[in-house]
């Protein structure tokens, strides 16, 4: 048996990694407000540092860090990420025909490291899944990036904590990275009405806790995607028959 | 929250990240998705992402923006022009946060 090639030597890790270079600024200017946050939640350097690299998933952090500071039930705390993390669910539906051959820890092992900008550049990258090899490589650039960006602006925040003025509002760098791999995922007629339908969603869902306007606004673009693709589909048929 | 109990929250935050990440990559088995499902997931990641862009660029507090003395509107306005003229993620990211900066700390908006 041969030794493969070591993933980062691969192609596609270099393609990965260069993606999310594009948005390494954004990513890192959250974790930065993510750390000033979690520094000033009151929980300490130590395990707001600690919490930042295992939990690794921002929203979540956010979310719980309240209720660890008010000492809640530790069911509590964890049903909240839960819920803040359900997109993910959604998600990993997604990831499964692309990594089906691999072993178990495998597949945990790389869902673990896989924040939302992966999955969304990884499906931009691979529309249909294919070589394994590749698309491991691929995920592995884009994370190696991602959680540097974010672990070490994470780090830096907790840090400059009483330094940082909030008013400046740095964290919108990262929600400008959002609004540019937004635009970029508006490709035809049909992106467009399910990003219109999921923004009208999120807003009249807005006042559910734990963030669940996201799944209702998952559900109601993806509903209407499929009906928008189920409506068209037909139409072109036919007129693939005329044109014959 | 004694250091223990924070230590076991995060532990099993840990394990949350992990469970919600990897959920249907757990089973060994193939887990059967009917078609239109899988048609329908290519809109989650889309609508996961407006959902979590609108209160961040478009919301105070629990409501729609109501003053025009927002900074976002136009740090939100410019990145936009400069990704339709660019189609560059770092240069909408400059931009905006250039916008933003620079009418919070002259104008205070």
């Amino acid at each position: 048996m041969t030794t493969p090639t070591p993933l980062w030597r691969h192609p596609e890790f270099a393609v990965g990694a260069r993606e999310t270079r594009d948005v390494a600024l954004g990513i890192g200017a959250w974790g930065l407000v993510a750390g000033i946050a979690m520094s000033k939640a009151g929980l300490g350097p130590v395990f707001a540092v600690a919490m930042s690299l295992f939990v690794f998933a921002g929203s979540a952090q956010l979310a719980a860090l309240p209720l660890m500071v008010q000492g809640a039930p530790l069911w509590v705390i964890w049903a909240t990420a839960f819920c803040v993390n359900l997109r993910f669910i959604i998600f990993s539906a997604g990831w499964r025909p692309y990594f089906e051959s691999l072993s178990r820890t495998k597949r945990l092992f790389l869902a673990y490291f896989t924040v939302d900008f992966t999955y969304i550049a990884f499906m931009r990258r691979f529309p249909r899944p294919g070589d394994v090899r590749a698309q491991m490589a691929y995920v592995a650039g884009n994370v190696a990036v991602s959680w540097v960006a974010w672990q070490s602006m994470t780090v830096l925040g907790v840090l400059l904590a009483d330094v940082i003025p909030e008013r400046w509002g740095l964290g919108f760098a990262g929600s400008l990275a959002l609004l540019g791999i937004t635009a970029s995922l508006l490709a035809d007629r049909a992106t467009w009405i399910a990003a219109a339908v999921a923004a009208c969603a999120a807003l009249a869902a807005f006042a559910l806790p734990f963030h669940l306007n996201v799944v209702v606004a998952i559900a109601a673009a993806m509903a209407v995607g499929v009906l928008i693709d189920h409506f068209s589909l037909p139409r072109t048929a036919v007129s693939e028959e005329d044109a014959a | 929250m004694k250091a223990w109990t924070t230590i076991v929250a995060i532990a099993g935050l840990t394990v949350v990240s992990v469970v919600t990440r990897g959920f249907f990559m757990i089973p060994d088995r193939e887990v059967p998705i009917p078609a239109w499902l899988r048609e329908a997931l290519r809109y989650a990641p889309l609508a996961a992402l407006v959902a979590v862009l609108l209160p961040e660029i478009a919301m105070t507090g629990d409501h729609l923006i109501a003053t025009w003395k927002d900074a976002r509107i136009y740090a939100t306005a410019v990145a936009i022009l400069v990704f339709v003229a660019s189609r560059s993620l770092l240069g909408t990211i400059l931009a905006g946060t250039a916008v933003l900066l620079a009418l919070r700390l002259s104008l205070g908006w």
